[in-house]
């Protein structure tokens, strides 16, 4: 592989990278306010596709872009408050089961609607590569991975530094004293569930494109959106550093396995998706809470 | 010693005066269960004959087995084990490939490895090599916990897909599989061979004998399972469940109970490949992770059948493989034989879109309302049935003293 290749693919894995990290720092924002894990983190992902995909005709692409994130912001919302928040009585385990009975109906409603069309929604920077000193980068990815710094810079400041920031990791600290301090849990868990839906609705708008991965809107991108799994976990899944770090990580090593396949071609197209994985394997064996995750410590 | 852990795990403890009562009640509770498994085991026998020539019920009901096996073996692990796992579908994979190859006829074809093993050999061969698989794995699972194990194992079902399409001459290849072999007992095919006996009027052919292989085999599941939760290793695998450490203190070797609960699973997922490639009379990898018999969406169908069922249930698992998988199919049936979801006005609405709204929402409700799943519902209807024993039961008491050991609780996952 010569350089020119490994600086595209690189860039381009980053870029999808930045993407994993965006859907991982919502898991992990959920995680640390209510210990829940969301496995429906796929679904928001294609709420704000779908709505994006219905009314970017009518709306022109930005206007449509907008409400989707809105949308998926909100879907995430109303997940919260609909649903986890009247279950107090059951544990964050059990909640967790509960994401995926939601999962499974909000995906296959939206698989439903949006039928055999599979659509793209990238319109704006979809199939426009730049060449750049020889090297091929596709424009989704480095919008996506533009947007991605951006997006992240503005959560770690508003994390360490705004009122919202400090009820959030007062809570994610110690539920009981942050309550008694005067930080309305209920608030907090509340726009947790509301930004993370907004990163998976920005996420959304790089996944469902031909440059990311081909996958249109449907069952693909929910399933891409699972690879944002292993990105949270890998960075360990009440660390918000350790998520943006293993959706790079995810990225790169998606790309640079694939690429791989042309030259080992006995490995098979199959590869690049397993080889995500059999990273995180070999990270979670070294480290069984991921790479930046707080060890589980059981007082005896 | 650890009884006492069983106890903790969720019954109230049981009050002194309690003892002799439930002692006493215990054989007319027993009557009533004793007459209801018989009224049971005797419609699952006779099911042939009731639907006669109506086959495609019965492929329903075939399919429900195998969700049953699958769900039990899953079960044990996540409910009783406290191992999530969502591997489960690579094991039905291995299951369904190991049993192809062992039993396939190595004349058959050029491209295809078959070592052609007796059926039966190769039905429990497929098992070993399920559970060894489980095995290798139990160095991951034993360092893990929780949600980390979920997506590690998910890993698995990762690797059965690239796998999977890799070695084409064991799985045959995406594009057209192969035939997993006729199975058969000394001599018995389980095919549309001649002569075929009748019972009562119904001629036993390929679909009626793989009903009762599958119910026999189902049947041998669901003994052990139960076997298992009731003797020493359920209590062991409850008590790594509850407390790792206490569990240690009180002489559980926690690694080997892990690592022996992966692998009991990964042999009931592999008894569920078998029945999988027997049932569809086809073994073929998936052609990409969302779609497919091994794929993600397998994964948390089996799931739902676990939670459905209540974390840890044994006829909780067969009641949850009846809504995930019996629904799916008899919507399919309906749909081929009735023409249903055929109109417009149902939008693109089909029979698998329809029983995955109805499982999904299962799944929400049951973690809403009762998060003890069909398994509590049931122990209440028993306890409604038989008030006189059950003096806990207005109060809303889960289990009784004296009943059967408590099995799913609170803390089902972690």
């Amino acid at each position: 592989m010569d350089l020119a290749t490994f600086v595209q693919l690189f860039v381009n894995g980053l870029g999808k990278g930045a993407v994993y990290a965006l859907l991982a720092l919502g898991f992990v924002i959920i995680f640390k306010a209510t210990e829940v894990v969301n496995f429906a983190h796929g679904s928001l992902v294609l709420v704000g596709g779908y709505v994006v995909y219905a009314l970017k005709d009518t709306l022109g692409w930005p206007a449509a872009a907008l409400v989707g994130i809105v949308s998926a912001a909100l879907a995430g919302l109303i997940l919260e408050r609909g649903l986890l928040a009247n279950a107090r009585s059951a544990d964050h385990n059990s909640l967790a089961l509960l994401t995926i009975g939601v999962d499974v109906i909000i995906t296959e409603e939206i698989v439903r609607r949006v039928g055999a069309d599979i659509p793209f929604i990238g319109d704006p920077y979809d199939s426009q590569p730049i060449q750049l000193a020889g090297v091929t980068i596709f424009r989704t990815q480095a919008i996506a991975l533009v947007v991605g710094a951006v997006l992240i810079t503005a959560f770690f400041l508003a994390f360490r530094f705004s009122n919202w920031g400090v009820a959030m990791r007062a809570q994610a600290e110690n539920k009981e004293a942050a309550a008694l301090m005067g930080i309305r849990s209920s608030r907090v868990t509340a726009t947790a569930w509301l930004v993370a839906g907004a990163l998976a609705g920005v996420a959304v708008l790089f996944m469902a494109t031909q440059d990311f991965s081909g996958a249109g809107l449907g069952r693909g991108t929910h399933a891409i959106a699972l690879i944002a799994f292993p990105a949270a976990i890998l960075g360990g899944l009440d660390s918000t550093a350790g998520a943006i770090v293993g959706g790079l990580i995810v990225g790169v090593t998606e790309a640079l396995s694939s690429a791989n396949v042309d030259f080992l071609p006995f490995l098979g197209p199959e590869f690049s998706k397993s080889a995500v994985f059999l990273v995180m394997l070999v990270v979670l064996v070294i480290r069984p809470s991921g790479l930046f995750g707080t060890k589980e410590l059981s007082r005896v | 010693m650890s009884e006492v852990v069983s106890e903790k795990a969720g019954s109230p403890p049981a009050a002194p005066p309690a003892q002799p009562r439930a002692a006493g009640a215990r054989p007319r509770r027993n009557r009533i269960k004793i007459a209801a498994t018989a009224v049971l085991v005797l419609f699952l026998v006779l099911l042939p004959i009731l639907v006669g020539s109506e086959v495609a019920y019965l492929k329903v009901a075939q399919y429900i087995l195998i969700g049953a096996v699958g769900g039990i073996g899953l079960t044990l692990l996540v409910g009783q084990a406290g191992q999530l796992s969502l591997a489960h579908p690579f094991f039905l994979l291995v299951g369904a490939v190991s049993y192809a190859v062992l039993a396939g006829d190595p004349e058959e074809s050029d491209d295809l490895v078959g070592l052609g093993l007796p059926p039966l050999l190769a039905l429990v061969g497929a098992i070993v090599i399920c559970g060894l698989i489980g095995l290798a794995f139990a160095p991951v699972a034993g360092r893990l916990r929780g949600i980390y194990l979920g997506v590690a194992s998910l890993s698995l079902v990762f690797l059965g897909l690239w796998l999977g399409q890799s070695l084409e001459a064991f799985t045959g290849g995406t594009s057209s599989g192969r035939t997993p072999p006729t199975f058969e007992l000394f001599g018995f095919p389980f095919s549309n061979a001649e002569p075929s006996p009748t019972l009562f009027g119904v001629a036993i052919e390929k679909q009626q004998r793989l009903w009762y292989l599958f119910l026999v085999l189902a049947a041998i599941s669901y003994l052990l399972a139960r076997g298992a939760v009731d003797s020493r290793i359920g209590r062991s695998w409850r008590a790594v469940r509850d407390n790792e450490a206490a569990a240690t203190a009180m002489g559980v070797n926690v690694t080997r109970v892990k690592a022996g609960a992966f692998v009991i699973s990964s042999a009931f997922a592999g008894l569920a490949g078998v029945m999988t490639a027997l049932w569809l009379d086809l073994v073929k990898p998936d052609e990409n992770e969302f779609t497919g018999s091994y794929s993600l969406t397998v994964s948390i169908a089996f799931l739902a059948i676990v939670i459905i069922g209540g974390l840890g249930s044994v006829p909780g698992a067969v009641v949850g493989a009846a809504v995930v998988f019996g629904l799916q199919q008899f919507f399919l049936l309906g749909a081929n034989e009735f023409g249903w979801f055929a109109d417009a006005e149902f939008g693109g609405l089909n029979a698998v879109v329809l029983s995955a709204f109805v499982y999904g929402a299962a799944v929400v409700l049951v973690v809403l309302f009762e998060p003890g799943g069909a398994a509590a519902v049931g122990r209440r209807l028993v306890a409604r049935l038989s008030p006189s024993d059950i003096p806990s039961a207005p109060r809303g008491g889960r289990s009784t003293p004296g009943s059967e050991p408590e099995r799913n609780d609170d803390d089902p996952t972690a």
